[in-house]
């Protein structure tokens, strides 16, 4: 009973939004770099320099778009690294993302170190605001669930549709969609797979710091170590959740973030004081694992994902 | 044909190495507006190799390309494409997953283009595939169609960009004789609208029948330029080769007994590639049976059936009078059958094992290399040397990574490691494929020299004509159904071309010979 009414409340659903948005923005980063063909496992340390990035621009006085911006460009240094290393010279796309992924936590926490030397708990920012758009806020439940939250957070469902749009809709993003296909199909139209798959992966990287970002300046105010926590890993899963296709990584992301929501909210009912803790946090994870056994077993994995394409090689 | 009209392209002495391999090694050739040219060659001749760098996809070592004049830079499939040239590779270029149209679509529009604009393609499609005589549906997914109808969307992709050289790399290899008479007529259609085309080919009658001019390649060297209506098929083959090689004598089969038999096997689909429909087959000793058909039609759930790699899920599967409940790969092994694997580089070797490794990679397990669980090096090294001497194996050494080997003699070191065992049944699949005239010559007398040792003999390949050379009874394959077999000489190409698009067996109930 107690759980019927926690999911019928809005500010269940409005937490499971904020919760989600991180995740949306990263996953579709990672979806379109696997749409070209490239697994970036840079993701997790990615969203950790696009956190510390985003909020020490805001920090040094900078405004809070800007400070997005910051985040994303510092990602899509991390994305030209990665795609420099994985494209033109074929390298193992497992090693070079987990050394994309070490890089770029342990550089941000040196620069972290540098920045505020003498710091214990680390300075706040203020973050963004949640803005209620006039009329649809005022829509039961889906209003307050949807409608009340940070323009960051609108600005990635905005992203989802903007990824949508230019996958299906547009010449480059067939040549995306193609280049994970078939790079050989791609060259033979005489396009380069070079310069569609490094433009993929560092647009998307662009996108997973901006996930990053989402969480000091947005879902919190504030840098912490460890604050990604492995959500870049749970964006791997979600695009394969989502069968590479940008609505369903969404409901996914969406999804989880709601297990999450509810674990902590059933923590403090009656029913949970009797269950250690770690079950609780468990949950959603264990959940996750289950919903990608039952969905995506009959998704269609991008053919050429992990394949390396060198022209004229023999 | 009029050899005044305009030179569309020149090749001026093109030159490209791979490592010490010399592939194409100065080779000019020009085309006229409305001419078909054939280029011949024996695989490995440089055929590919010199079209790819017209096309762009590999950088010549010197030389230039001219199309309508104009020099194209080198490397640039793109650059190729806007001024006038098509290719239709011979391993296709299509992605399995996307439709038709999107596939042709791939690289038409300029990226800056905010909408793609599928409406005005789909038309564009649809008036094409209407003035060629290209019959497909611009909205499926190419992973559904059959090997012809992938060809149409090559061909269409090409005209799309509204080419007016089209380079077509061996486009008969997989299609049945009536396929290819229709792509035949599109050629025509083509021509007659301006089009000029490069057709290559080893296939002699098709030279004769399309081109106006043949130009053939040996060892990367253009050897000869000749009108085709100045010329035969000895003359071509005996320049395509050098020497007139000789294929091996056949003299007739004398069939023993049954030693393996499919008694109205089935087995599900796997994936794109169909199972087998209630067939039933005979293996006798001292007898070739030959698997015609095309690419994709039940070989392979065939092939991994005698093989030991599936087991039947209906129907029966007789080995010396004994029906199989156990089946597996190591038990065909045992039981005296040589497997000569479809994919001699991914299931026939291991690529960075050494010769004597990959020849004891079915025995291994047993005597003589296997002594109380160690394997004895010495007796492996000494059956591998036999092999290389035997077989003429060319190479450095049994110390030799296999991947250094050319195609042919990685084929020899297989036919020695299963042949040496004195098999009474071998499953030979693709044995020739891409392998020059010598060494399929080779092989095929290693078949027929097993056959008439006594051993049962199944042929599975997809060219016609060494299936109808070599077998003493030939079964098509189609859908997964097998037709009733045909004794040598009693059928022509044409007939069999009907069963091989699966049309015969509605005529009649099919029944195992």
């Amino acid at each position: 009973m107690e759980i019927l009414d926690i999911l019928i409340s809005a500010s269940f659903w409005a937490a499971a939004i904020r919760i989600a948005t991180p995740l949306i923005l990263a996953t579709m980063g990672e979806l379109i770099c696997e749409r070209a063909g490239v697994l970036n496992l840079g993701i997790e340390g990615i969203m950790v320099a696009g956190a510390f990035a985003g909020w020490m621009a805001v920090y040094s006085g900078t405004g809070l778009w800007v400070g997005v911006a910051v985040a994303m460009v510092v990602g899509m240094g991390f994305g030209l690294l990665h795609s420099v290393l994985t494209v033109p010279f074929g390298l193992s796309q497992h090693v070079v993302g987990l050394g994309v992924t070490l890089l770029a936590t342990s550089s941000t926490y040196y620069a972290y170190r540098l920045a505020l030397p003498q710091v214990n708990s680390p300075p706040k920012i203020d973050a963004f605001q949640p803005y209620e758009i006039p009329l649809l806020s005022d829509i039961p439940l889906l209003g307050q669930a949807l409608f009340s939250q940070t323009p960051f957070t609108y600005l990635a469902f905005a992203l989802v549709a903007a990824t949508s749009v230019m996958l299906y809709r547009t010449p480059v993003g067939l040549a995306v969609r193609a280049a994970g296909e078939s790079p050989a199909a791609v060259a033979a139209q005489g396009l380069s797979v070079t310069a569609i798959r490094m433009g993929a992966v560092i647009v998307g990287s662009g996108f997973m710091a901006m996930g990053g970002a989402f969480l000091t300046m947005s879902a919190f105010d504030s840098f912490f170590f460890e604050m990604v926590n492995g959500r870049g890993w749970i964006c791997i899963a979600l695009v394969v959740f989502g069968s590479w296709m940008p609505g369903k990584a969404l409901l996914g992301a969406v999804l989880f973030a709601a297990f999450d929501a509810l674990q902590i909210r059933v923590q403090q009912t009656g029913f949970g004081a009797d269950i250690p803790y770690q079950i609780f946090l468990m949950a959603p994870y264990i959940l996750s694992i289950v919903a990608l056994v039952l969905v995506s077993r009959r998704a269609q994995v991008p053919a050429a994902l992990m394949v390396p394409f060198n022209k004229g090689e023999r | 044909m009029t050899s005044n009209a305009e030179i569309v392209l020149r090749l001026d002495a093109i030159t490209k190495r791979f490592g010490k391999l010399v592939a194409n090694d100065a080779i000019s050739l020009s085309l006229h507006r409305g001419e078909v040219v054939a280029l011949l060659g024996e695989n490995g001749a440089g055929k590919t190799t010199l079209m790819n760098i017209l096309f762009g996809g590999y950088t010549a070592d010197s030389g230039s390309v001219q199309v309508f004049g104009q020099t194209l830079p080198p490397g640039n499939s793109r650059a190729a494409l806007d001024a006038g040239v098509g290719m239709v590779h011979q391993h296709f270029t299509l992605a399995d997953n996307l439709t038709v149209l999107e596939n042709i679509a791939l690289g038409a529009q300029p990226m800056t283009d905010v909408r793609l604009s599928k409406k005005e393609i789909y038309n564009k499609i649809k008036i094409l595939s209407d003035e060629f005589n290209l019959k497909v549906d611009p909205s499926a997914r190419v992973g559904s169609l059959a090997v012809g109808e992938r060809q149409r969307v090559e061909i269409l992709k090409a005209l799309y960009r509204d080419v007016k050289i089209l380079i077509l790399d061996e486009p008969t290899a997989v299609l049945t004789p009536q396929e290819a008479d229709d792509l035949f007529g599109t050629l025509s259609l083509g021509i007659k609208n301006g089009l000029s085309i490069i057709f290559i080919s080893h296939k002699l009658h098709e030279v004769m029948a399309i081109s106006n001019r043949v130009a053939v390649l040996r060892h990367g060297k253009l050897v000869a330029e000749t009108l085709t209506a100045d010329t035969d098929k000895n003359a071509l083959s005996a320049l395509m080769m050098g020497t007139a090689a000789k294929s091996p004598d056949i003299t007739l089969a004398n069939p023993g007994k049954t030693l393996l038999s499919l008694q109205d096997v089935t087995t599900p689909d796997i994936g794109n590639s169909p199972g087998l429909k209630s067939v039933s087959l005979e293996l006798k000793a001292g007898q070739i049976v030959g698997l015609a058909g095309v690419s994709g039609n039940g070989q392979a759930a065939l092939a991994d059936v005698v093989g030991g790699m599936r087991m039947p899920s209906q129907g029966a599967l007789v080995l010396n009078g004994k029906t199989l409940t156990q089946w597996s790969p190591r038990a065909a092994v045992q039981n005296g059958i040589a497997r000569i694997p479809e994919d001699r580089h991914k299931t026939g070797t291991i690529a960075d094992f050494d010769l004597t490794e990959n020849a004891i990679l079915e025995g291994y397990s047993t005597a003589p290399f296997s002594k109380g669980g160690w394997i004895s090096w010495k007796n492996a090294k000494q059956f591998v040397t036999d092999i290389i001497e035997k077989y003429d194996v060319r190479c450095p050494g049994p110390d030799t990574r296999i991947r250094l080997l050319s195609g042919g003699n990685m084929q020899k070191l297989i036919l020695g490691r299963v042949l040496e065992a004195d098999p009474q049944i071998v499953l030979a699949n693709q044995p020739v494929r891409g392998l020059d005239i010598g060494a399929v010559n080779y092989v095929h007398s290693q078949l027929l020299a097993a056959r008439d040792r006594g051993a049962a003999v199944l042929l599975i390949s997809e060219d016609l004509d060494e299936v109808m050379d070599l077998s003493d009874v030939i079964h098509v394959i189609a859908g997964g159904r097998l037709s009733p077999g045909f004794a040598r000489g009693t059928m022509t190409p044409a007939e069999l071309g009907i069963w091989m698009a699966g049309q015969g067996f509605d005529a009649q109930v099919a029944h195992a010979s």
